[in-house]
Formats: C-alpha cells, structure tokens, sequence
C-alpha cells in the first residue's frame, strides 16, 4: 500500500493516512488498533514456490492411505475421503458435504484461485477477472479447515490408542506438509501488493 | 478521543470489506473486486441476533443426544460430547479432555455469550471501552471456527471403526446440530459489524 494514501479501518471506519510502512513491519489503526497493513517483501517467487508444493502435497493426501486400523490380524484402511463417504451412507449427507467443503473442496479452490491469479501477476500479466476471484479467495478463508481436521487426527489416534493400533499412512504426513507450506504460502503473498495492480474503473 | 475522528461514513465514502478500497458513498459495488458495498453491513444487528439465537437453540440437543454410537460384538453404547470428555478424563488423559472440552463446550457457548454482549451493548449505545470490545469481536471471529474439531473426530472415527460386526462407529443426531451450532455462529460473527461500536463516538461530535 502507497504511503500517503487514505484508508478506512476495517473494524471501526476511521480514515487515516497510510504511514510509511519498512518492509517487515505493519501498521495499526490509530483509534481501535487493528491491523491496517503489512509489509511484506516485494515478490511472488516464494509464494508461488510454496504453492506448487503445496499443489503436489494436495493430490497426495487426497490419494495416499490415511490412517489404518489394526487390530489382532485384522487391517481396515482408510482414505482422506473415507470418512466422508461413511457420513453420507449413514444418511448423514448434510455433514458429509460440510466436511467435504471445508477439507477438500475449499482447499484445492483456494489453491487453484491463488495459482489464477499469481501466476499471471509474478510474468507482469493479469488474469481476466482476477480480482474478483482473489475475493472470493479472501472469502474462502474461513472455510478452510485442514489445521482443525489435523487435530482431529491426533485426538482420534489418542482416543482409539487402547482399542487398536492406529498406523498413520503418508497422507497423514502429506496433510501435515501441507498446512505449513499452504501457511507459508498466505505468509507470504501481501494482498495489496495485488490489489494494487488494479488501475482504475475502465 | 480529544481529536474529532474523521470515519469513512462522514466522508462520504465507503470502504470496501475485501479490499479496502474507498469507494463514494453509493456505488453499489466495489469497482475493483466486486464486492457489494454497504458503509455498515445491512440490518447486522438483526441478522447477527437470529443467527445467535439459532444457533443457542441447537446448542441443547447438539449437547444432549449422542454424537456418536458405538456398536461392539452387539453392545451399543451412545456417546454425548459430555461424556467424550469424561471419558479422556477417567482414562487420564486430560490434556485431551480440555482440547475437547474447549473447542466442543467452552468455545462455543462463549461466543454466543460474547455476540450477545456486543450486540447488547451496541443496541444500548455504550461507550464502554470500544477498543477491547472490537479486539473481543476479532478473537470470537477467529476462534469460532476450531470447533469444528469434534466433527472431524467423529468423521475420522466413522471412518476407520468400521468392522461389520466385530464393532462400528455411527455418526449420531447431535453430529448434525452440532454442525449447525458452529457453522450458524461463525456466519453470526460475520453478520456483525464491529464499525458499530464506533459509531456512538461520532455521534457524539454532532
């Protein structure tokens, strides 16, 4: 973001002028303290890096076995996606697609959505639309729910430990690898550094 | 404030909630990103008020009928979220029982408490201590959404106790209103518009 120019707080509406931000640091509404802007370093390489990385870890968890369950002789194995499909078979189909939402369908558009837009921003280009889908990027955010489904691996490994031995597969270890790189990813990329390409009402 | 302060609103401009962009007062959408724009988000305390009160209704048989239903060699033994976290309790292993206990009981009754009270206190025109009140707004927003933990678990608990008739794992009803709790609170605390809380100091000025 310019320094210099107006800005409303999101979170109370007051006006104020954008002081100058160094790189590294961030700037706080004067008046309720919420974060106005950060400044990150200028360049989409890392986040593009991470987001390719965070494509492939994708595929892999959605294909690799996930969790097993063993017991005496007896092996049942699952994938991501097993889970979802024993929801809607239980009639429970309204739960089935929520999880469905927040764990995979949310993630590979979020992905896709960042890949539409970066991709042509970091060659100098501009993706048609591209700013409308990096809203609904923004808008997707809170949807996105694989760090709170990786806590519900570790409680459930916790919570069948007495009944059975739960043996992790690599989509376990995919998924872990994918939060922190998609994490990194969002770290990275300063999403006024992309608003800005914006250059008027044509 | 000793300085008057000088809102969006007052400047006859609108702030785009996606990205920031000032827009003049009436422009309906966002020229660069779409989105619609309202100077406050419309009818929020209405909007925000029937979702809390939605989701305070299915917070009773979300706690009060089973999450889960274990059949093992015949036996069927049903599961609330109270008596998950019982059960981590007893076999010891609290730390556990306290995640759970946070993101399925705490977590969400908490944030209806705390929409109730911004909401309260915003219809009432209070000026007391806007700064920490908005900061209370942007942690209940996002906090809210690490409840769904207890539907993942029982997802990933559907999925791999699945034995025929050796022992299987149902979803059970308070699966779904459980759900509902989370995701209708979570929609609450976006109806909410934190800028309300800010809007008594101005009209103070006039």
């Amino acid at each position: 973001m310019t320094s210099g120019a107006l800005m409303a707080c999101h979170d109370c509406d007051l006006l104020q002028k954008i002081p100058v931000v160094p790189e590294g640091s961030a700037a706080n509404c004067r008046r309720c303290g919420a974060l106005l802007v950060r400044n990150k370093p200028k360049s989409f390489q890392r986040p593009l890096a991470l987001l390719l990385a965070g494509a492939i870890l994708f595929v892999m968890f959605n294909a690799f076995p996930f969790l097993t369950f063993k017991k005496e002789g007896l092996e049942h194995r699952t994938h991501v996606a097993t889970g979802i499909r024993e929801l809607y078979e239980q009639g429970m189909w309204g739960l089935a697609v929520l999880v469905a939402v927040n764990l995979i369908i949310v993630p590979a558009m979020h992905l896709l959505a960042y890949l539409y837009v970066l991709v042509p921003v970091s060659l100098n280009r501009r993706a048609p639309g591209m700013f409308r889908v990096f809203r609904y990027l923004r808008l997707m955010q809170p949807w996105h729910m694989v760090e709170i489904f990786m806590l519900g691996v570790l409680v459930s490994m916790i919570k069948l430990a007495k009944m059975a031995q739960i043996i992790p597969g690599v989509a376990v270890f995919a998924l872990t690898a994918f939060i922190f790189v998609m994490a990194a990813a969002s770290a990275a990329v300063d999403p006024h550094e992309v608003w800005e390409r914006w250059e008027g009402p044509r | 404030m000793k300085k008057k302060a000088l809102t969006a609103r007052k400047a006859g401009l609108v702030a785009c909630t996606v990205c920031h962009l000032l827009s003049p007062d009436g422009a309906g959408r966002c020229p660069r990103c779409g989105a619609a724009l309202h100077s406050r988000k419309p009818d929020s305390i209405a909007r925000s008020w029937a979702l809390v009160m939605a989701a305070a209704i299915l917070y009773i048989p979300a706690n009060v009928l089973p999450m889960t239903t274990v059949t093992s060699l015949g036996m069927v033994q049903s599961d609330t979220i109270m008596s998950g976290v019982v059960y981590f309790v007893q076999s010891g292993s609290w730390p556990i029982a306290l995640v759970i206990f946070v993101a399925s009981v705490f977590v969400p009754l908490l944030k209806l408490f705390i929409l109730s009270y911004l909401l309260i206190s915003v219809q009432r025109k209070s000026h007391f201590r806007p700064k920490d009140r908005t900061r209370l707004y942007l942690i209940t927003e996002a906090v809210g959404r690490w409840s769904m933990l207890d539907i993942f678990v029982v997802t990933i608990l559907v999925a791999l106790v699945n034995l025929g008739a050796l022992a299987t794992i149902q979803a059970g009803p308070a699966a779904l209103y459980f759900a509902a709790v989370v995701v209708l609170t979570m929609l609450a605390a976006m109806s909410f518009d934190p800028r309300l809380i800010w809007d008594v100091k101005e009209k103070m000025h006039e």
